[in-house]
């Protein structure tokens, strides 16, 4: 199993107020990505469990675009992967984020 | 179907659909309320001795909700995490699930989808098969009904299938397959000659929804939808049936009845035609609503115990 951890530092805070949202599931080629909201709005941080190893600089790319485009200010963001294709991970980076702006229920 | 990340239970395929997208599903809208949550992180010891992923829910989701207004407990098996196998954690959810329908006589819904035990952590597994069947007959002895649900993609195997076994009431879909040993596990043991695991409409008509709704193994058959399922389980919970020594008894003597008919024979459509249903190969064809017009007053009761 190998563990990547990245911090950074965000210009937008996470849309909507629910405390967490949970997309996916760890199955062969998908994820489930875990956001909490409690972090500074200023900081996301981005904690990944992967079966598959040596994919540290794609999961880099992958994290910083999806920094980069979507509001993910005070987000913890969780992955646990199932050794899923980088489009499979920036599609459920984008749901959770979706999820989490939803109005509560 | 297409899976999207809000649940739309209007036309929800039962079978596509994840453990999270049925709970939402089947619950009165936003009345869930989740006991240790993947943000806990309660999970698997044993997945990363094996270099596996684990998942934060362990595979299993279990919390409270209203049913039509009326307090349940539930739990969700998600069948595409290790094949909704039971593991420690997540067996260990669902044992304490039961045991609190016990002390708050809570009715308990059960959300089948799984291989069985899983076999990365097979003593664990198969322990917390025995815990959960006995916290579930204990919680039927303490009056509370335990519904069984199953439609998933993985099926109800293994232990799965005991503890389904032990349920008051099952519901299943056609796509919902209930059997101990599955296709590839009796095909191995036993040679193709005996079971035929490539053979989908064999798989099928052994193990499917309709053949047990047909021999009394299951209770309600409904369509692979949402909507219909959580239908089947409020009609379920309002259903009454004891649980004491009468009622056993009589199970026993049914199953021994049962066995003496159908015992011997090779195939399912030779059970259907000893049932005397007309045009018994036709059955795995019929939808849902014309299949239960078919079977009529034909097919085995299944009451006795559930």
């Amino acid at each position: 199993m190998e563990k990547l951890s990245f911090q950074f530092k965000t210009e937008k805070p996470a849309g909507g107020t629910r405390p967490q949202a949970l997309v996916g599931v760890v199955a062969s080629g998908n994820l489930e990505v875990l956001l909490e909201r409690v972090l500074p709005t200023d900081a996301c941080s981005i904690d990944i469990a992967t079966a598959a190893h040596g994919f540290g600089t794609v999961w880099q790319a992958v994290v910083a675009d999806f920094v980069s485009r979507r509001a993910a200010g005070g987000l913890r963001i969780s992955v646990n992967d199932g050794g899923a294709r980088p489009d499979t991970v920036a599609l459920r980076l984008a749901q959770a984020v979706r999820l989490i702006e939803e109005p509560e229920a | 179907m297409s899976v999207t990340a809000t649940h739309n239970a209007g036309n929800l395929s039962w079978y596509e659909a994840s453990a999270r997208q049925r709970v939402a599903a089947l619950a009165d809208a936003g009345s869930f309320v989740e006991f240790i949550g993947p943000e806990q992180r309660e999970m698997s010891p044993h997945l990363a001795v094996f270099g596996l992923p684990e998942q934060f829910d362990d595979g299993m989701i279990i919390g409270s909700t209203k049913l039509d207004g009326r307090d349940v407990l539930v739990a969700a098996q998600e069948g595409r995490f290790m094949g909704g196998a039971f593991g420690e954690v997540h067996g260990a959810k669902l044992t304490g699930l039961l045991r609190a329908a016990s002390a708050l006589k809570r009715d308990v819904l059960i959300l089948f989808d799984t291989g069985g035990v899983r076999l990365q952590e097979a003593n664990a597994g198969e322990l917390a098969i025995a815990e959960i069947m006995r916290a579930l007959i204990e919680a039927r002895r303490a009056g509370c009904k335990v519904i069984g649900l199953i439609g998933g993609r993985a099926g109800c195997y293994g232990g799965g299938s005991l503890i389904a076994g032990c349920c008051a009431r099952l519901i299943v879909s056609e796509q919902g397959r209930l059997s101990v040993s599955g296709p590839e596990v009796i095909e191995t043991n036993r040679g193709v000659e005996e079971f035929d695991s490539r053979d989908r409409a064999l798989v099928w008509r052994t193990m499917g929804g309709k053949h047990r709704y047909l021999i009394g193994g299951a209770d309600i058959l409904v369509d692979d939808d949402a909507t219909a399922f959580r239908e089947a389980a409020i009609a379920a919970l309002r259903a009454t049936g004891g649980f004491d020594l009468a009622v056993l008894t009589a199970e026993q003597q049914r199953l021994e009845h049962r066995l003496g008919r159908f015992g011997a024979m090779r195939d399912a459509v030779d059970i259907w035609t000893g049932l005397g249903i007309v045009q018994p190969a036709r059955l795995p064809e019929l939808a849902t609503e014309d299949f239960l017009q078919q079977v009529q007053g034909k097919r085995e009761a299944a009451d006795d115990a559930r």
